[in-house]
């Protein structure tokens, strides 16, 4: 398809629905924990990353059925406030040779992420 | 970066060179020749952070195939969505290319039935459904680009990763577009 097309198509279904200015940053949350952990993992199911449903109070690493790195199906970790704060910060420093490597840099927002997925269940 | 090449995979590469990647490799390692022949020490955490990518590419293809080919979605709509297709598709390969250049060993796709039910396809009833399933995924792709940026070893490859951030986010704006959606109202919204 050539460029022209794509933003002729484009164009036709911003004509249909176009773009609002507003308020659609949900910065805590479900929004937050889908914007920013929602490209690799569920609640309820399996994707690149693994389930996050009941995931406080889990030992890192024991979800039946997910291919963990050996770093993590190895570690003694308990997922809870602090664990999982330093794992959003910095989940190399907490558990090395991780695979996630995906950081989560304003305190804030994994302050909310982890508020969120203490409720998960 | 180049210190650390192992010399048995510096000759493994130069043998190998640039013959058979793809376009898309091409275009990603294109003025990178550092990038191509970067492997061994700590390049083995740039080659875990890419097959997560690949990963995500892996799943963004089939959720797009789902969609294209759940009879829910209409032209113009539906050609969208397989052009984006096609560019996860150029992601892929890319990421591929690179993983093996650098001695990895990339991930292998799924079923299209275990992206299904992961994804809780049979969930979609609507194309406005498609749209938001394909919006979400672009969005937290665009984010998880973005967030292990600071975990590459190699610059390059952190810049590799921008440019794929890059096109996730251009296309959750045109599906956000074609839904309707607002646009964040702050700056920065993504990948803090």
């Amino acid at each position: 398809m050539k460029p022209a097309s794509l933003f002729a198509l484009i164009g036709l279904a911003a004509l249909a629905a176009p773009i609002r200015a507003g308020d659609a940053g949900d910065a805590a949350g479900r929004g937050l924990y889908e914007a920013r952990c929602g490209g690799c993992h569920a609640l309820d199911a399996d994707r690149v990353g693994p389930r996050h449903a009941g995931v406080f109070g889990r030992k890192a690493g024991s979800v039946a059925g997910f291919a963990y790195s050996p770093a993590l199906a190895q570690s003694r970790i308990v997922w809870g406030d602090d664990t999982l704060e330093r794992w959003l910060r910095d989940p190399e420093a907490l558990i090395p040779g991780q695979r996630m490597n995906f950081r989560v840099s304003d305190p804030a927002e994994r302050r909310a992420i982890v508020d969120f997925l203490r409720t998960a269940r | 970066m180049t210190a650390l090449i192992v010399p048995s995979r510096r000759n493994f590469l130069s043998t190998t060179g640039k013959a058979g990647l793809s376009a898309a490799a091409v275009a990603l390692l294109a003025g990178r020749p550092g990038l191509a022949d970067a492997a061994g020490g700590d390049m083995g955490k740039d080659v875990d952070i890419l097959n997560v990518a690949l990963g995500l590419e892996h799943e963004a293809i089939n959720a797009y195939q789902l969609g294209a080919g759940s009879g829910l979605l209409q032209k113009p709509v539906l050609d969208v969505a397989v052009l984006f297709q096609s560019h996860h598709k150029s992601h892929r390969d890319a990421l591929i290319a690179t993983i093996e250049k650098m001695g990895g060993k990339p991930v292998t796709e799924k079923s299209l039935d275990d992206y299904a039910k992961a994804l809780n396809a049979a969930s979609l009833k609507s194309q406005a459904d498609v749209l938001s399933l394909a919006a979400k995924l672009e969005l937290g792709a665009s984010n998880a680009y973005l967030g292990v940026i600071p975990s590459f070893k190699d610059p390059a490859l952190a810049q590799v990763a921008g440019r794929l951030a890059a096109d996730e986010t251009m296309h959750w704006t045109a599906l956000s577009s074609a839904l309707g959606r607002m646009l964040p109202a702050k700056a920065l919204s993504f990948g803090a």
